[in-house]
């Protein structure tokens, strides 16, 4: 089974590419964008989608900075 | 005293710790795929881009089969030193508090910077003066050390912060200043700056080979 994993910085980390992006928005005209956070996907094949929560505590994130959430891909 | 560098692929100053190490005592290194750690008495966790740095900074070093020998050495009370990205592995296997961010401004900092010793109760500072002032070269990416704010509190109460950046010499963005802490028992020490690099006045410091002096010296008492 396909299944994604969002890891994302915790909340009141600070993200430096996140507010770097902030920061170039508006040189492109899109003003009024705020709270920019930026973090990554990782999409896996796996036998058992209930193995996928122990692979982020101990590979995928890093628990202790990382939020992560587990979602089952669509099946397209 | 008989020092043990490891070697990960992707370790790129291996060679300076070992001759480092070689001038306080015997070193050698020990290849990531080995499960022992032969005869040593300390080991050095070097600086460079185990793994290529892929998924986190020392994220996949922590698996290699040598740092099963590194944790079971550390827990019975064996001194190791991690330096830059031994630094990053270290917290990884959770034998450090806290992490290692992206560096606050995004860049790669190469530069000397002065830390100050805070904890001269460690295996790696008991050569060092409380306070004493030391010159090392800093260059990473992601040294921007963290820890969730009741850690924080803890490790400064404990004294678990070993080194500090000087006033305004922070290159990083590291919480409180920090370069480098110590686990509770004080035995491992982990920093970001290279004490390896710093081990001849003729080549801009010195300073950094007081770790490796403090390390040579008696055994910490069990």
């Amino acid at each position: 089974m396909r299944a994604r994993v969002l890891i994302r910085p915790k909340e009141g980390i600070l993200d430096p590419q996140g507010q770097t992006v902030e920061r170039a928005l508006p040189a492109l005209g899109f003003d009024g964008v705020s709270d920019v956070r930026i973090g990554r996907l990782v999409e896996l094949e796996v036998p058992d989608i209930a193995e996928v929560e122990a692979m982020c505590e101990k590979l995928l994130a890093n628990p202790l900075v990382e939020d992560y959430e587990i979602l089952p891909a669509e099946s397209s | 005293m008989r020092f043990g560098v490891i070697r990960f692929p992707g370790s790129c100053d291996e060679v300076d710790a070992v001759q480092a190490c070689e001038r306080y005592g015997d070193a050698e290194l020990l290849w990531h795929r080995e499960r022992g750690l032969r005869d040593i008495d300390a080991v050095i966790v070097p600086g460079g881009f185990s793994y290529g740095d892929y998924l986190r900074p020392g994220a996949i070093a922590r698996f290699s089969p040598i740092m099963e020998a590194v944790a079971d050495f550390a827990r019975e009370g064996g001194r190791v030193l991690g330096i830059c990205n031994g630094f990053q592995v270290l917290c990884e296997a959770g034998l450090l508090p806290g992490a290692l961010l992206g560096n606050e401004h995004l860049r790669f900092r190469c530069r000397q910077v002065e830390v100050l010793v805070e904890n001269t109760d460690t295996a790696f500072t008991r050569a060092c003066a409380r306070g004493e002032r030391l010159s090392i070269p800093g260059k990473h990416t992601t040294g921007r050390y963290f820890a969730p704010p009741a850690l924080l509190d803890e490790l400064e109460a404990n004294g678990q912060v070993v080194f500090r950046y000087a006033s305004g010499q922070n290159p990083n963005g590291s919480l409180n200043d920090i370069a480098g802490v110590v686990n509770e028992a004080g035995n491992v020490v982990g920093l970001m700056p290279h004490p390896e690099h710093a081990v001849n006045p003729l080549c801009s410091s010195g300073d950094g080979g007081k770790l490796f002096a403090s390390a040579a010296l008696e055994p910490l008492a069990a």
